[in-house]
């Protein structure tokens, strides 16, 4: 059976949800939802550099998803738009979550488990160390990324994260991953 | 040459470059998708001042956001701001963080770091 996403959906929207979102990821959304949510957070937040650190991650989390969504063969069912994607940020109680969801080939699991692990593992310094080594010995790549989307999330929030690939079908998983600040 | 003024929008910041008395500003956010294009004029821009530059140089830059898209050519710009130097110019790099923003200010000693120019760090309290 595929692992369902809509029930996957709504369980991420349990809690105090300040932004949830299922379906297409554009360059026009993530726009939209930035200028949304910075005024959202500006009541919410009082303390301006946590604030900042939010959305730090959020720019971060929500390009990664533009990045690197695969998309279904096959979308003419209709049940997923192009480039389909979920995001949901909710509080709880002092800390803020920022969840993501897209698909992802089977084959690109365990080079992004490995590199998960690898950064979960490192220590404040090394992870300092690692970003300024890609920073100044990387190009581009084809995406228009440098790779260091996850690496700065990790030196953010002191790697609060946690993550999730759930099967759904030989060809695909579902990748999820958390972020808390 | 000419002088840049590039208004700010929502996802790139203001950019103002004089090449008559040698100050360069990047102000705001900096977090488009793909930042390649938005800062390609600018790093043709300072490939041409560096034919004929003023004797002293400015920079200032004054960002409250910027993604790792944009770290990767915010480091460009810093690198020709290391050749100027090295070719005997005189180089200030001002860089601004806000009161308790220790990510802004951690993010300009890396840069520091990276290149062999100084920065001046200066808090802004509100």
């Amino acid at each position: 059976m595929h692992f369902d996403i809509d029930q996957y959906y709504s369980r991420m929207n349990s809690g105090e949800v300040i932004l949830a979102y299922k379906g297409s990821i554009s360059s026009e959304l993530i726009t939209n939802v930035l200028e949304v949510i910075d005024a959202k957070l500006e009541d919410l937040i009082i303390k301006k550099s946590i604030k900042k650190k939010l959305y730090n991650v959020l720019v971060e989390s929500l390009q990664n998803l533009y990045h690197h969504i695969d998309d279904l063969p096959d979308t003419s069912d209709g049940k997923f738009d192009v480039h389909f994607g979920i995001f949901v940020i909710t509080r709880e109680g002092e800390r803020y979550k920022v969840s993501t969801g897209n698909f992802i080939r089977n084959e690109k699991i365990q080079p992004l488990k490995d590199r998960l692990d690898r950064v979960k593992a490192m220590t404040k310094d090394e992870l300092k160390d690692l970003y300024k080594q890609i920073l100044n010995n990387q190009d581009f790549t084809q995406k228009g990324g440098v790779g260091l989307g996850l690496i700065d999330m990790a030196k953010r929030t002191d790697r609060q994260m946690a993550y999730q690939f759930n099967h759904y079908n030989e060809e695909y998983s579902f990748f999820n991953l958390d972020i808390y600040v | 040459m000419e002088s840049i003024s590039i208004e700010a929008t929502t996802k790139t910041p203001e950019i103002k470059m004089n090449p008559e008395d040698g100050v360069i500003e990047i102000k705001g956010r900096s977090i488009p998708e793909n930042s390649i294009e938005f800062y390609r004029p600018i790093i043709e821009w300072l490939d041409e001042y560096a034919k004929n530059p003023n004797k002293k140089t400015t920079v200032n830059v004054q960002l409250e956001y910027f993604n790792t898209s944009s770290s990767k050519c915010i480091l460009d710009i810093f690198k020709k701001l290391e050749s100027l130097k090295r070719a005997r110019n005189e180089v200030v790099i001002n860089w601004y963080y806000e009161e308790d923003d220790e990510d802004m200010l951690e993010s300009g000693e890396d840069y520091e770091s990276i290149i062999r120019v100084p920065f001046k760090m200066i808090e802004i309290v509100d």
